[in-house]
């Protein structure tokens, strides 16, 4: 693999420098890879757009920024607007329908993943939609095995609520692996 | 949350930079640290607060950034290895101490995370902008020791490196990365036997009340001064002082007091210094940068003819190695985030021997490996 680029984006708040930070961990963590994770915010701590950057190689990263994105996490209509023009030809879009309402089409693969609601419907708030969305990453691109992205996910969340993620993560699992077939 | 600091050896973490830094400063020996959040430096802070109580050391957020250096030279006078973080608003405020350290000589490490400037400047995007402030921003004829790391494992080695230093030549060190290796996390694994250097202590049987602080019986140029609180009777001034530490404006005093504060860096570059020169055979065009700028550039060089060459130390400059390898090609290229910095020291080392060329981006992004590319290929047309 020379560089595998993935961009988890949406707008600050929703976790995605989390969600950056996790998939880097669970894979520098657990497999022989070279990972490297950056990140981009504005000066808000809410709202805005944020975005985090992972990428993967089998040889030593040097510009640890994403030159063509493999696979695009967008959560909202503005993060893809922003970003799909960094994915390359034959890349993963992956879209949740509840921020993104215009669907884009083109040269890439589209997976749209209900994360926030199946969040609000499943473990009674929003705020795991994150953790939904590695957990359907998982399953659609098998870089990393679900066990390993749970022993990332958990550390890196509040202890009372290291059950809900445990369960965000197998949800969005199956609900990539769904898309996947 | 797991308590991160600090890692045992052979550990291996996926961190931040600034985690790195906290994790190596404790390693090194570090046990105090005073300072004020600013944005991109305060995972340094908060790493220090939650590591530092844990394993006797003290924490303080002082009022300002004047204030925290000034708390940890206090405290480095008082036998502790002490650290602050800033960026470049509070960098600016650092200025005055940086000189006082320097002047009566007591090591302190200052990291100055650059980010945008001047002013507020770019809070949250990364620059190069602080550069030759590092080398010149306090007043004086005073030497410096400017780091700059491209890496989380290099962020890492150089914390050590800038505590090591520190201590051994009786100097502030600067540690100088950017926003982008503070924020980015990579693998690192915590090193088994780390060398860490502590500062020289007078003899046993020296005669405490009329210790000469700042005599020098050693071809280093380095004064055996005693840590406070230990016997020893003697005065430190920011005033320009003889051996007793006590003010005097007699000439003799004064040039010799300055020329020996740079002789005592000059006489340890060797530890001191810091440059990979990669020059594949036949390559006319070189590649020269330091920090996150470093890194775009190794990506542009990759697959093409042509030298790299990295700085970890970006002061004291390397004059003697910039200018054989002006000798061994037609043109430098260097790549920094600001309007042209460090290029200034390489025009100046390179003495006409060859072309001097710059990638100038200053728009609050990381250069990409495409605008080097350009302008390698445009400087290989040259040549």
């Amino acid at each position: 693999m020379s560089r595998f680029e993935i961009c988890f984006s949406g707008s600050g708040g929703q976790g995605l420098i989390t969600a950056g930070k996790i998939f880097g961990e669970a894979v520098a963590l657990h497999t022989n890879k070279h990972v490297v994770q950056t990140q981009s915010y504005g000066p808000e701590s809410r709202g805005g757009a944020s975005r985090s950057e992972v990428v993967i190689s089998d040889e030593p990263i040097y510009y640890p920024k994403i030159t063509r994105l493999d696979l695009l996490l967008a959560l909202t209509q503005e993060s893809v607007k922003k970003y799909l023009s960094n994915l390359k030809e034959g890349g993963i879009l992956i879209i949740d329908p509840f921020g993104v309402k215009a669907v884009p089409s083109g040269n890439f693969k589209t997976y749209s993943i209900p994360v926030t609601l199946t969040s609000k419907h499943e473990l009674g708030r929003a705020i795991f939609g994150n953790i939904l969305a590695l957990g359907a990453i998982a399953a659609i691109t098998k870089i990393i095995s679900i066990e390993a992205l749970e022993s990332s996910v958990l550390p890196n969340v509040p202890e009372r609520f290291r059950e809900d993620n445990r369960k965000a993560l197998a949800l969005g699992f199956k609900l990539g692996a769904e898309a996947a077939k | 949350m797991i308590f991160p600091f600090p890692g045992k050896p052979k550990e291996v973490k996926f961190i931040l930079g600034n985690e790195a830094c906290v994790e190596a400063a404790i390693a090194a020996g570090c046990r105090f640290f005073a300072g004020y959040p600013i944005t991109p430096s305060t995972e340094i802070a908060e790493g220090m607060a939650k590591a530092l109580p844990r394993i006797g050391g003290t924490f303080i957020q002082m009022e300002d950034e004047i204030a925290s250096l000034g708390a940890v030279i206090g405290a480095s006078i008082c036998g502790l290895k002490a650290l602050t973080a800033t960026s470049g608003p509070g960098f600016s405020l650092k200025q005055e101490h940086i000189g006082y350290a320097a002047l009566t000589e007591i090591p302190c490490v200052i990291v100055n995370v650059m980010r945008g400037g001047p002013s507020t400047g770019l809070p949250t995007l990364p620059a190069q902008g602080d550069v030759m402030q590092a080398r010149w921003g306090t007043h004086g004829d005073h030497p410096a020791i400017v780091l700059s790391p491209s890496s989380v494992k290099e962020y890492y080695e150089l914390t050590i490196k800038a505590f090591n230093l520190s201590e051994k030549f009786r100097t502030p060190v600067i540690l100088l990365p950017d926003e982008v290796i503070a924020h980015t996390r990579e693998k690192l694994e915590i090193p088994e036997n780390i060398k860490i250097v502590d500062r020289k202590k007078p003899p046993a049987n020296v005669d405490k009340k009329n210790y000469r602080p700042y005599a020098v019986s050693r071809d280093d140029e380095v004064p055996v001064i005693p840590n406070f609180g230990e016997g020893f009777r003697f005065n430190i001034t920011g005033l320009i002082h003889d051996d007793s530490g006590f003010p005097s404006n007699a000439p003799e005093i004064t040039q010799s007091t300055l020329m020996r504060l740079h002789k005592k860096i000059a006489a340890g570059y060797g530890e001191i210094k810091g440059i990979e020169v990669d020059l594949p055979r036949g390559a006319e065009v070189a590649v020269l940068s330091y920090g996150a700028s470093f890194r775009s550039a190794a990506q542009a060089a990759k697959d093409a003819q042509v030298g790299l060459v990295k700085l970890t130390t970006l002061f004291p400059f390397p004059d003697k190695e910039v200018k054989e390898l002006a000798q061994k090609v037609k043109t430098i290229i260097v790549v920094e985030m600001n309007l042209g910095q460090l290029i200034g020291e390489v025009e100046r080392a390179a003495g006409g021997l060859a072309k001097i060329a710059g990638v100038n981006i200053a728009n609050g992004l990381l250069i990409t490996p495409d605008v080097i590319r350009e302008k390698i290929r445009a400087c290989q047309k040259k040549t």
